[in-house]
């Protein structure tokens, strides 16, 4: 039979590593925020020409202030 | 859904750092903190040229990559933004970003590093579009109001074009071939990654 003490000494170690485990990892649920073309619901500040709410209506929006406020060549008739 | 992407035209960029005063004034950025930079290569040198700095919301955000709180977000528009309320202030996105984006304001006694603030887009934050909360900590929210980045609206020159990639690529195209020359997307390569990235090789033809 074997010596107690080796016994003792076994779950004494592994009572020690037990702190050393890897705790399970998570990820956070953290929020991403909402899509812009929801709209700030101040329609003081918001620009006209589309819809809040509707995705395809801000995306048109969007692009045609692109094309008409950084575009110069649609703004002065392709000349 | 439209990918928000900036063009900086070097051809037309004349320093006049309307970007940056608008950027300022927009969303009341505080001192020592600059959202958007005007970089000058070969100041006072002939054929100077200048480029307008600032987050360009990278396709791999390598800021994202190397936050150790995971406080990064992408919007459904394509923007890179982050929740303050998580940011730690450790600067390590300050380190990645190729483009120096992340500022730091000093704030306190010893001047110690407060939380990072960069470019959004003119796309506020976490909180409820154009509450009282998100203008406090990000600024205005300008894309939820229909419009877009008050830099590139500000843009005299028209130098700096931000929307989605799609048309601010036609319109840079369009320019290209009018003038044929500049052709150069500074910074496209590095934020959205080479044309060739991902894709095979074209084959070389025979003749």
């Amino acid at each position: 039979m074997r010596h107690p003490l080796f016994t003792v000494v076994g779950l004494a170690v592994l009572v020690g590593l037990a702190a050393c485990a890897e705790k399970p990892q998570v990820a956070g649920t953290r929020v991403a925020g909402s899509p812009a073309y929801l709209g700030t619901g101040n329609s003081a500040y918001t620009a006209g020409g589309w819809k809040a709410g509707d995705a395809t209506s801000w995306e048109d929006g969007m692009r045609a202030r692109t094309q008409s406020g950084q575009n110069e060549y649609v703004r002065s008739g392709g000349r | 859904m439209a990918r928000m992407k900036f063009i900086c035209d070097a051809e037309r960029c004349i320093e006049c750092n309307g970007c940056v005063t608008a950027c300022k004034a927009e969303h009341a950025v505080p001192w020592g903190v600059n959202r958007r930079r005007v970089v000058t290569l070969n100041d006072g040198v002939p054929g100077e040229k200048s480029i307008s700095v600032a987050c360009m919301h990278c396709s791999d955000a390598p800021c994202m990559a190397v936050c150790p709180v995971d406080c990064f977000y992408r919007t459904a528009e394509g923007v890179v933004l982050h929740d303050k309320d998580t940011c730690i202030g450790c600067g390590y996105c300050s380190y990645a970003c190729p483009f120096g984006a992340p500022q730091f304001p000093s704030s306190g006694t010893f001047g110690m590093r407060g939380k990072m603030d960069k470019c959004t887009f003119c796309a506020g934050g976490p909180e409820a579009h154009g509450s009282e909360a998100e203008n406090e900590k990000y600024g205005r929210n300008r894309l939820a109001e229909g419009k877009l980045p008050a830099c590139a609206e500000m843009c005299a020159t028209k130098a700096l074009l931000g929307g989605d990639g799609d048309v601010v690529a036609d319109i840079f195209r369009i320019r290209v071939t009018r003038r044929n020359k500049g052709s150069e997307v500074w910074g496209w390569g590095t934020a959205y990654g080479k044309p060739s990235s991902g894709s095979p090789a074209p084959k070389a033809s025979k003749s």
